[in-house]
C-alpha cells in the first residue's frame, strides 16, 4: 500500500494554486510532475560535479561520467536490457523514434512494408511517412475497433514476407488503451520483420522487460516518468544497433578522424554525438531510483483504483461518452454530448485544474470516432479520490453552465 | 457608434461582473446569440489558424461599411468571435485598421484564457484586420 499523503508532499509543485485553487493536475500523460529527490540531484550536479563527460582526466568530469553511466546502467536494469550499451540516451521519444527511422532508410528499398497502427501519435506517423517517400517503401495501418482496441486479425493479414518494420505503441497516448504487444512481435517475427514499440505512456505504469518481450527496438521519455524534460532512451537489440548507421556526426561517436576517414565509436556513443543531456540523464536515474522504491505494482494497483473510481463517477454524471475500453492505464479520454471539450477545459482550468483538451496529436483517432478532440483525464499514483470528487463537480459545473 | 465607444461600453458591462463565473456565463450567452452563420460560408478558407476549435469569419462589404459574420464549434470561443464582432462589424475598413484592441485586457478576457486560445483570439483579431486591409486596398 502507498502512502499517499507521504508521497504528495515529495512534489513540491502540488502546493501550488491555480486561479486561486489548489492545483489539481490531471495531465500526467502529458507529463509527469518531479519529486523533491530528482529536484535535489538536479541541483547538486550544478551545484558540486557540472562537467563534460568521457573526455577530462580531472575530478569533476570523473565524476560526471561515473553518475552519467551509472545512470544509463540504472535505466538498463529497469528494463531489463542485456548490455548497458544497448540503451542508447537521447532526448527523448520522437528523438529515438527518428534516429531508427532515419537508420532504416539505407535498409529498406521499393516494394518494402511498414505497418503501423492506427492509435498513433503524430511523432509515430511522419518520420515513417517520411521513411516511406525516401525509399519507396509503403506504409499500412492496423485497424482499430470503436473500442479503441486493435484489429489483431487484421494485421496478422497485413504480415506477409515484405514487411519490414512494425511499429506500434505499447499504450494509446489519446485513449489509454494497453496494446497487445507480445502478440504484435511474436507474429512480426514470424515473418523475420522488425519490432520498435513506443513505450512512452506504458512506462509510467508498466515496467517493461524488453528481454522477455523480444522486442528488436523499445523507446521511452523520463518526463513521463518524474524525470525532467529533454531526455529519453532508445533501447535496440545489439545485432540491431550494430546495423543501423550513425544519426547525428559530432564528438563522442567518433573513433579515428582524418580528412581522409573517419571510423566510428562503438555502441552507445556512435549514437551519443555531441554533449548529451547529462544532468537530465542522472535525474533520470533518479526518478527510477523514486519510483522503483514506491515500486510498479503498487503504483499499477492504485491508479488503477482511482481509473475504476473516476470513470464510475463521470459515468454517473449523464452525456457522457467515454472512448476506448478494455484493459487501460490511468486515463480517461471523454466528450459531454453537444459540448466541445474545449469549453469543458477551459471552464475546470478556473476552478484549478489540469486535463488536456484536443486531438491529442492523434488525429487520425479523432477522425475515427468523427469528434474534434476530448477531454483527457490522466491521473497518477499522487492524485487522490478527492481530487477526483473535485474533478467531478467540476465537470459538472461546466455541463450545467455550456448546456 | 465608433469602435471606441462600442469598446467602452463593453468594458463597463464586464466592470458589473464579480467573478470569473459571471463573465464566462455571459460570453457563453453571447455566443448562444450570435446570429447563425450561412453553412456555405464555413468553409475551408473562411476557418482561422491557431484555435484549438473551429472559428470561421466571412466579412463583405455593405455601401462603405464592413460587416462580419462567423460561427465556432465551441461555445465560449463564439462568445469572444461574438464581442469581436459587436466591436468591429459595421465599420469603414479605415476604422477597422486603426483601431486597437486594449479593451481586451481590460475585460480580462487575455490574462483568464489559457495560451493555446489566447493565441486563437490574436489569430482572430488578426483575420478581422486583414478583411478590412483587403477591403481598403481594394477600394483605393
Amino acid at each position: 500500500m502507498l502512502d499517499i499523503q507521504q508521497i504528495r508532499k515529495d512534489f513540491p509543485i502540488l502546493n501550488r494554486e491555480v486561479n486561486g485553487k489548489p492545483l489539481i493536475y490531471f495531465d500526467n500523460a502529458a507529463t509527469s510532475q518531479t519529486p523533491q529527490q530528482v529536484i535535489d540531484c538536479i541541483t547538486d550536479y550544478y551545484t558540486i560535479y557540472n562537467a563534460n563527460i568521457h573526455r577530462g582526466v580531472h575530478t569533476l568530469s570523473q565524476e560526471a561520467t561515473d553518475a552519467y553511466e551509472e545512470a544509463r546502467i540504472k535505466i538498463q536494469k529497469h528494463f531489463n536490457a542485456a548490455k548497458p550499451y544497448e540503451m542508447i540516451l537521447t532526448s527523448g521519444t520522437t528523438d529515438s523514434i527518428n534516429l531508427v527511422a532515419n537508420g532504416f532508410a539505407s535498409l529498406l528499398k521499393k516494394g518494402d512494408e511498414i505497418i503501423v497502427s492506427a492509435l498513433e501519435h503524430h511523432s509515430n506517423i511522419v518520420p515513417w511517412q517520411m521513411l516511406c517517400e525516401h525509399t519507396g517503401a509503403s506504409l499500412k495501418v492496423i485497424p482499430m475497433f470503436e473500442s479503441g482496441q486493435l484489429d489483431m486479425e487484421a494485421y496478422t493479414s497485413l504480415l506477409n514476407e515484405n514487411t519490414k518494420l512494425v511499429f506500434c505503441n505499447h499504450v494509446s497516448n489519446a485513449l489509454g488503451v494497453i496494446n497487445p504487444i507480445e502478440f504484435i512481435i511474436e507474429k512480426a517475427h514470424e515473418v523475420n520483420a522488425v519490432v520498435l514499440i513506443d513505450g512512452a505512456q506504458a512506462s509510467p505504469h508498466i515496467k517493461a522487460d524488453v528481454q522477455a518481450l523480444n522486442v528488436d527496438f523499445y523507446v521511452a521519455s523520463a518526463h513521463k516518468i518524474c524525470g525532467p524534460t529533454g531526455v529519453g532512451l532508445l533501447y535496440g537489440k545489439e545485432s540491431w544497433l550494430n546495423k543501423l548507421p550513425p544519426y547525428r556526426g559530432g564528438g563522442e561517436m567518433i573513433d579515428q578522424v582524418t580528412f581522409e576517414k573517419t571510423t566510428y565509436a562503438g555502441l552507445p556513443h556512435k549514437f551519443e554525438a555531441g554533449t548529451p543531456n547529462i544532468c537530465g540523464v542522472i535525474a533520470f536515474g533518479a526518478a527510477l531510483d523514486y519510483m522503483n522504491n514506491l515500486g510498479f505494482e503498487a503504483i499499477a494497483s492504485y491508479e488503477n483504483e482511482l481509473l475504476e473510481y473516476a470513470t464510475e463517477k463521470l459515468l454517473a454524471i449523464g452525456d457522457v461518452i467515454i472512448y476506448g475500453s478494455g484493459a487501460k492505464t490511468a486515463v480517461i479520454s471523454f466528450n459531454i454530448e453537444n459540448i466541445h471539450p474545449y469549453d469543458i477545459g477551459t471552464i475546470v482550468d478556473k476552478l484549478g485544474i489540469a486535463v488536456r483538451t484536443g486531438h491529442h496529436c492523434a488525429q487520425p483517432i479523432m477522425d475515427f470516432y468523427k469528434i474534434p478532440g476530448t477531454v483527457r483525464a490522466s491521473f497518477s499514483f499522487y492524485n487522490t479520490k478527492e481530487e477526483i470528487d473535485t474533478f467531478i463537480e467540476a465537470v459538472k459545473k461546466a455541463k450545467m453552465m455550456l448546456s | 457608434m465608433t469602435i471606441q465607444e462600442i469598446q467602452d461600453e463593453i468594458v463597463d458591462e464586464f466592470s458589473m461582473f464579480d467573478d470569473w463565473m459571471q463573465r464566462y456565463e455571459y460570453m457563453i450567452d453571447l455566443g448562444k446569440s450570435l446570429p447563425l452563420i450561412d453553412e456555405s460560408l464555413k468553409k475551408e478558407e473562411n476557418l482561422i489558424k491557431g484555435c484549438q476549435s473551429k472559428v470561421w469569419v466571412h466579412g463583405e462589404m455593405e455601401d462603405d461599411k464592413l460587416v462580419f459574420t462567423a460561427d465556432s464549434d465551441a461555445i465560449i470561443t463564439k462568445g469572444i468571435i461574438a464581442i469581436l464582432i459587436r466591436v468591429f462589424s459595421n465599420q469603414q475598413p479605415a476604422a477597422i485598421i486603426d483601431a486597437n484592441t486594449d479593451f481586451i485586457d481590460e475585460i480580462g478576457l487575455k490574462e483568464h484564457l489559457s495560451p493555446t486560445r489566447a493565441n486563437g483570439l490574436v489569430s482572430m483579431i488578426k483575420q478581422l484586420k486583414l478583411y478590412a486591409i483587403a477591403y481598403q486596398t481594394h477600394l483605393n
